[in-house]
C-alpha cells in the first residue's frame, strides 16, 4: 500500500491482505539496495494469520518516492515515524543486514514503540570493502555482482530457490538494479560504512531479541553476528547451517519457522 | 576484485541442484510423483496461498523440473523460468498470461509454421489478434503497434529463411511503447545468444532442440529477464491489479522481477496445465550438460556446410547469416559472435521436384520434422512444417518451393558431404533415379 511518511509517498507490501491498524503490526526492513520483495516468503504468512504487516521500501528504494536517507540514524528514526504514519502506536521489527542496524537504531530512538526485534544476518558494524563501496557509488553493475556473490552461501550459488523456477543470484541482482545503483546501494553502503554506534546501541537494548545467523554468511560473518548477539541482553540466537547472508530466501522455510516461534512467544495475537 | 559466481559451462552442469538436499545423489533424481505430502494443515494452506515456496502437485511444479528451470534460467541470465510440455505450450502460456481478449500482438512473420498458425488462426479464437511484420522491417514493428498491443514477438533468426530480426532496435521500439519484447531463442540457445543482454524481456525455447540435442523428449520453457516494469502503464491490469484467484494478490507489487513467471505458473499451469514430465526434464538436463561442446561443433560443421553448398553446382542459393553477401551478416556478427547456428536454408536447382528427389535419396541425413538434433536433419518446409500455410502466407514468410531446410548435426563433415552428393546426384535426374 502507499501512504505518506513525512509527506513523501512511501510503499510497503502488506503481505497480500488489507492493512488493519487494529491488528498487531510487524514491520520488515530490507538490506542495502534492496526492497520489500525480499520478504515475500515471510510477510504473506503473518499477514494471513492475524497480523498487519508492512514490508517497507525505504525512501528512494523499490516503489517509495524521495531520496535515500544518508545515515543509519535517519533511517532508524524514519522507521519509527512509519508506525505513527499508519495510525499505530507500536510494532515488532524484523531487519535484514543493513536493516538490522536500522531497526536497532529505531529501538534506541523509539523504545516505547517497539515490542520485539528480530535481526537476520546482522552485525554491530558493517564496514564496506573500499573497492566495493567505490563501485557502488559509481553505479558500476559489478558492485551488484559482487554483492550477490558475497550475499549467497555455497549452496545458494548453485540455486535451489524455495520457490520453483526462481534463480537466487539473478532475482537479487534485478531487485537492486531496479533503481540507479549509486542512489540506493551506493548511499546505503556509505551509510553502513559510516555507522559506528552499533555496539553501544546494542548494549542498551532491553526487549525480546532474536538473531538469525547463516553459518556460511560472508557479508556479516557468523562470528560478528554472535558478537552482536552477545551485546544484547537475553538475545536468542539461531544459526542456520549451510546458509549464507540471504537466509530469508536461501533458507526461507527455516527462517520462517524460527520467526514464527519467536513471534508467537513474544508478540502473540490477542486472545 | 571479481565476483566468483559460476560461469556458463559450470552452470550447465550444476545450476539448480544441490546433492546434499537429495540423499547425496550426484545425478538429479527423477521425482516421478504427482503430489507432495504436507506437514500439516497450516503448511498446506501456506503453500496454496503462495506464502511459502514448495511443491503441491506436479502440474504446478516438480523437483526434477525445477532443476531444469533454474539451470536454463541461470544460463540465460534470467530471474525465473517455467518449463512446459513443449515449446509451443511455452509460447501459448506466455501469450495467454500477457494478453486478454481484445488485445493485439505484433509478430515477426518468419516463424516456425506452428507458431504462425497459433497467432494467425488459434489466438483469434480467444480474441487476440496479430499483425505480422517481416523480420528485417524494423520500422514496420513500430508502425504496427496499436493502443491495445501488449507485446512484440519474434524468432531472432527466423525459421526457415534465416532472416534476422534486429533485436536491439526492436527492443527500443518495445520500450518506447511500454510493452515487452519476447524472443523465441530456440535456434540460438544461451550459448550463442543471451537475448536479455540485447533488450529482450521474456525468452521462450523449445528445449526439444539444441538444448537437449538428443531428440528424445519434448519440452519448452519460458524465461523472465526481470527487466520489464509492469507498473509503468495501465496496459497489464492482470499483473498490477488485485488478482481474485489469490485473495487480491498483485503479482507485480509482490514479486517484481519474477512477477510474470509467478503469474504464468499460478494461473496458467493451474488452469491450462501444460506441465513437463519429470522424465523428459531429466532427459533435457542430460543434454544441457554438453551444450557448449555440441554448439561449437554444430557451428563449425555449419560453416563448412555453407562453404560446400555455396560452391555446389546444384545449389541455387544458400541462406545462413555467415554466408557471403547475407544481408544480416553484420548484425549477426554483433549479436551472435560465437556463431550463427546450424540451421541452413538452401535452394536446390530444379525446384520442388529436385528437392523431393534430394530428400528421398539422402541416407545419413534424417528426413523429419525437427531441428537441433545431434544428427543432421533435412526437410522440405513447403510440403511439411509449413504446409498448412496458403500460397500468400508462404511468400510473406519468405518460403519458396525450392527451399530445403537443413539442421547440421555433429557427424563427421565428410560423411555428411558424401551423403549430400548422393542426394544431389538424384536431384539432377529425379525421374531416372529410383527413390529409396
Amino acid at each position: 500500500m502507499k501512504f505518506k511518511v513525512r509527506g513523501i509517498d512511501t510503499f510497503a507490501s502488506t503481505g497480500g491482505r488489507p492493512f488493519d491498524k487494529n491488528k498487531p503490526l510487524i514491520i520488515f526492513v530490507h538490506g542495502s539496495g534492496l526492497s520489500h520483495m525480499v520478504w515475500v516468503l515471510q510477510t504473506r504468512y503473518f499477514a494471513f494469520r492475524g497480523y498487519s504487516v508492512l514490508a517497507v521500501d525505504l525512501p528512494g528504494h523499490g516503489l517509495s518516492s524521495g531520496e535515500s536517507l544518508k545515515t543509519i540514524e535517519e533511517m532508524g528514526n524514519w522507521v519509527g515515524d512509519v508506525i505513527g504514519a499508519v495510525g499505530c502506536k507500536e510494532a515488532s521489527l524484523v531487519g535484514h543486514s543493513q536493516g538490522c542496524l536500522v531497526t536497532m537504531e529505531c529501538v534506541a530512538q523509539h523504545p516505547e514503540k517497539i515490542k520485539t526485534l528480530t535481526l537476520m544476518g546482522g552485525a554491530s558494524a558493517i564496514p564496506m570493502n573500499p573497492e566495493l563501496l567505490k563501485l557502488a557509488e559509481e553505479s558500476n553493475p559489478k558492485a551488484v555482482d559482487l554483492m550477490m556473490d558475497f550475499a549467497h552461501g555455497p549452496a545458494g550459488h548453485f540455486g535451489g530457490h524455495p520457490v520453483p523456477g526462481l534463480y537466487h543470484l539473478n532475482v537479487g541482482s534485478m531487485i537492486v538494479q531496479n533503481k540507479e545503483i549509486k542512489d540506493t546501494l551506493g548511499v546505503d553502503f556509505r551509510a553502513c560504512d559510516n555507522y559506528k554506534n552499533g555496539p553501544e546501541v546494542a548494549k542498551k537494548l532491553d526487549l525480546p531479541t532474536l538473531s538469525i545467523l547463516g553459518a556460511q554468511d560472508r557479508m556479516c560473518r557468523l562470528k560478528d553476528g554472535k558478537i552482536l548477539a552477545d551485546y544484547i541482553k537475553g538475545s536468542e540466537v539461531k544459526i542456520i547451517e549451510d546458509c549464507g547472508h540471504m537466509m530469508l530466501l536461501e533458507e526461507a522455510d527455516q527462517t520462517l519457522e524460527i520467526l514464527k516461534k519467536f513471534i508467537a512467544e513474544h508478540y502473540p495475537l490477542p486472545s | 576484485m571479481d565476483p566468483k559466481t559460476y560461469k556458463f559451462d559450470t552452470l550447465s552442469l550444476h545450476a539448480g541442484y544441490q546433492p546434499g538436499k537429495n540423499a547425496g545423489s550426484r545425478q538429479v533424481p527423477i521425482y516421478q510423483t504427482t503430489s507432495y505430502m504436507f506437514d500439516d494443515v497450516d503448511h498446506a494452506a501456506a503453500l496454496f496461498n503462495l506464502e511459502r515456496g514448495g511443491h503441491i502437485y506436479s502440474r504446478m511444479s516438480n523437483p526434477t523440473v525445477q532443476v531444469l528451470e533454474e539451470r536454463v534460467c541461470a544460463l540465460e541470465g534470467g530471474t525465473a523460468a517455467l518449463a512446459t510440455a513443449s515449446g509451443m505450450s511455452a509460447i501459448f502460456l506466455t501469450i495467454m498470461t500477457l494478453c486478454n481478449a481484445g488485445d493485439h500482438m505484433v509478430v515477426s512473420s518468419q516463424l516456425y509454421g506452428g507458431t504462425v498458425n497459433l497467432f494467425r488462426l488459434t489466438l483469434p479464437k480467444f480474441g487476440i489478434k496479430t499483425t505480422f511484420v517481416k523480420p528485417r522491417d524494423t520500422e514496420g514493428f513500430k508502425k504496427a503497434i496499436k493502443p491495445n498491443t501488449k507485446g512484440i514477438f519474434g524468432e531472432l533468426v527466423g525459421n526457415p529463411g534465416n532472416e534476422l530480426m534486429n533485436m536491439p532496435e526492436v527492443s527500443k521500439i518495445a520500450k518506447e511503447a511500454g510493452i515487452p519484447l519476447i524472443i523465441d531463442s530456440t535456434y540460438q540457445t544461451p550459448y550463442l545468444c543471451r537475448p536479455f543482454e540485447h533488450g529482450a524481456d521474456l525468452v521462450v525455447h523449445s528445449l526439444t532442440k539444441w538444448m537437449s540435442g538428443n531428440g528424445s523428449s519434448m519440452a519448452g520453457i519460458l524465461v523472465e529477464g526481470g527487466t520489464f516494469d509492469w507498473m509503468q502503464n495501465d496496459k497489464f491490469p492482470s499483473m498490477t491489479e488485485p488478482y481474485e484467484g489469490y485473495h487480491g494478490l498483485s503479482f507485480a507489487e509482490e514479486f517484481g522481477p519474477t512477477a510474470f513467471t509467478m503469474m504464468a505458473r499460478a494461473e496458467g499451469m493451474r488452469d491450462m496445465g501444460p506441465c513437463l514430465a519429470p522424465q523428459n526434464a531429466w532427459n533435457i538436463l542430460h543434454g544441457l550438460e554438453t551444450l557448449s561442446l555440441r554448439m561449437e561443433k554444430h557451428c563449425s560443421n555449419a560453416l563448412k556446410m555453407v562453404e560446400y553448398l555455396s560452391n555446389h553446382e546444384s545449389v541455387a542459393w544458400v541462406s545462413h547469416a555467415s554466408a557471403p553477401g547475407h544481408p544480416d551478416k553484420e548484425l549477426a556478427e554483433k549479436i551472435l559472435p560465437k556463431g550463427t547456428g546450424s540451421m541452413i536454408a538452401f535452394g536446390i536447382k530444379g525446384g520442388k521436384e529436385a528437392g523431393a528427389a534430394f530428400i528421398n535419396n539422402v541416407k545419413l541425413a534424417s528426413h523429419l520434422a525437427n531441428v537441433g538434433d545431434a544428427r543432421t536433419l533435412v526437410i522440405h518446409p513447403a510440403s511439411a512444417t509449413h504446409s498448412q500455410m496458403d500460397e500468400a502466407t508462404l511468400k510473406f514468410a519468405g518460403l519458396s518451393h525450392d527451399m530445403i531446410r537443413l539442421s547440421v548435426g555433429l557427424e563427421d563433415f565428410e560423411d555428411i558431404v558424401n551423403d549430400f552428393e548422393d542426394g544431389f546426384r538424384a536431384a539432377k535426374k529425379p525421374r531416372l533415379v529410383a527413390n529409396k
